[in-house]
């Protein structure tokens, strides 16, 4: 049933949530520490497990899928609830930054995808070091 | 007449935001298709208008909450609230494979945590330079430099003011759109053109519609390895900001 893969959805957020209060305690922070986060992973234990035990149906795939698929939609949302008019008062800093970010993550790729690669061949090249 | 309308839109206000939602989404589609061939994503022009709609909302009213502050939108609050919105991301978990994951190898890995340290980094450097000191709004741009879910996510966690997750997120969104319009054009000149630079390149800028926008437009069969990794740079993010990324901004800026 569809509402099985929203339950699910809903019991991973609960309980990631819960796990995110208690170690927001632990660790001293009045506030919930990656619970969303916890969550996320949670949810993928729990769908590798039932896909593996063939017991994901497809009702309860569409529940899963349907929240999926409204992730940008509700951010669509979250963003007209924004306080734009203080961002933007608050200066370029957003747009400097995202440039910056973008400009050195794109030349951090091939030096990063060179890292991988050079491990795999110093074994080929029968180890010699890097 | 009028007064009936209005009625039934504010005592259906959720609903109405479904409604409202959707035709952002026409709207945003149209302009993709049509005003920029395809070339921004519909969903990064949806996530504008939504930015350029909230700054209507917060220029007419001199509220806090951009478009629901006008009375006849106030179930858009509902809809882009803190519940739904983690709602969605925690569901958007289930596009990952735990098979795929292991596929994605040590690299990806790699990859992953370089990019949420190194764009949390720039976004940090930048927040210095524009004069923001306390911890919690460095975190929360520094954060936003990460993915535009991060940053609000972190800077709900930790108590920033709404003006520095507005930041936050318009932070991401530069990056979302910049990866969608620059991934196409530069794609060959930083080596994506294989299964582990396209694991790589999601890992290291981590914004899911970035990634896969931009590598729909690329190489459509490098979108899988991209997202694999993308999609749980949001994840990793909203586990690492409030958390480590956080403690080690205080330790260093103290609060």
């Amino acid at each position: 049933m569809v509402i099985y893969g929203v339950a699910i959805l809903a019991v991973c957020m609960i309980v990631g949530m819960l796990l995110g209060e208690w170690l927001g305690i632990a660790i001293g922070v009045e506030a919930n520490v990656g619970g969303v986060g916890i969550a996320m992973l949670i949810l993928i234990i729990v769908i590798d497990r039932l896909k593996i035990s063939n017991r994901l149906s497809e009702p309860t795939q569409m529940g899963l899928g349907f929240w999926n698929a409204m992730y940008i939609p509700i951010v669509v949302a979250m963003a007209a609830n924004q306080n734009v008019v203080a961002a933007l008062d608050g200066g370029p800093l957003a747009i400097v930054t995202g440039i910056a970010v973008v400009v050195i993550s794109f030349l951090a790729v091939p030096l990063v995808s060179r890292i991988g690669k050079e491990k795999s061949e110093s074994i080929d090249e029968g180890g010699r070091p890097l | 007449m009028i007064e009936s309308i209005e009625n039934v839109l504010v005592g259906n206000g959720l609903i109405f935001g479904f409604a409202i939602v959707g035709a952002i989404m026409v709207i945003a589609y149209a302009l993709s298709k049509y005003a920029t061939r395809g070339l921004v994503h519909g969903s990064s022009i949806a996530i504008l208008l939504g930015l350029v709609l909230a700054y209507i909302g917060g220029r007419l009213t001199g509220g806090e909450n951009g478009l629901s502050d006008v009375s006849l939108f106030a179930g858009i609050s509902l809809l882009g609230g803190g519940m739904m919105r983690d709602f969605a991301i925690v569901a958007t978990a289930f596009g990952a494979d735990f098979r795929e994951i292991k596929r994605a190898g040590v690299t990806g890995v790699l990859a992953l945590v370089l990019g949420i340290f190194l764009s949390f980094t720039i976004g940090v450097v930048f927040a210095l330079m524009f004069g923001y000191t306390d911890a919690v709004s460095l975190t929360t741009i520094g954060a936003g430099a990460t993915t535009y879910i991060v940053g609000p996510v972190t800077g709900a966690a930790i108590g920033a003011s709404s003006e520095v997750i507005a930041i936050s997120i318009a932070a991401g969104l530069v990056k979302a759109i910049l990866t969608m319009a620059l991934t196409p054009f530069l794609g060959k000149y930083i080596g994506l053109d294989n299964p582990r630079s396209a694991m790589v390149f999601g890992g290291l800028l981590g914004t899911t519609s970035g990634v896969a926008g931009g590598l729909a437009a690329l190489n459509p069969k490098l979108v899988p390895y991209g997202a694999v990794t993308a999609t749980f740079y949001t994840g990793l993010g909203c586990l690492l900001g409030p958390s480590v990324l956080y403690m080690m901004m205080r330790l260093i800026f103290g609060g």
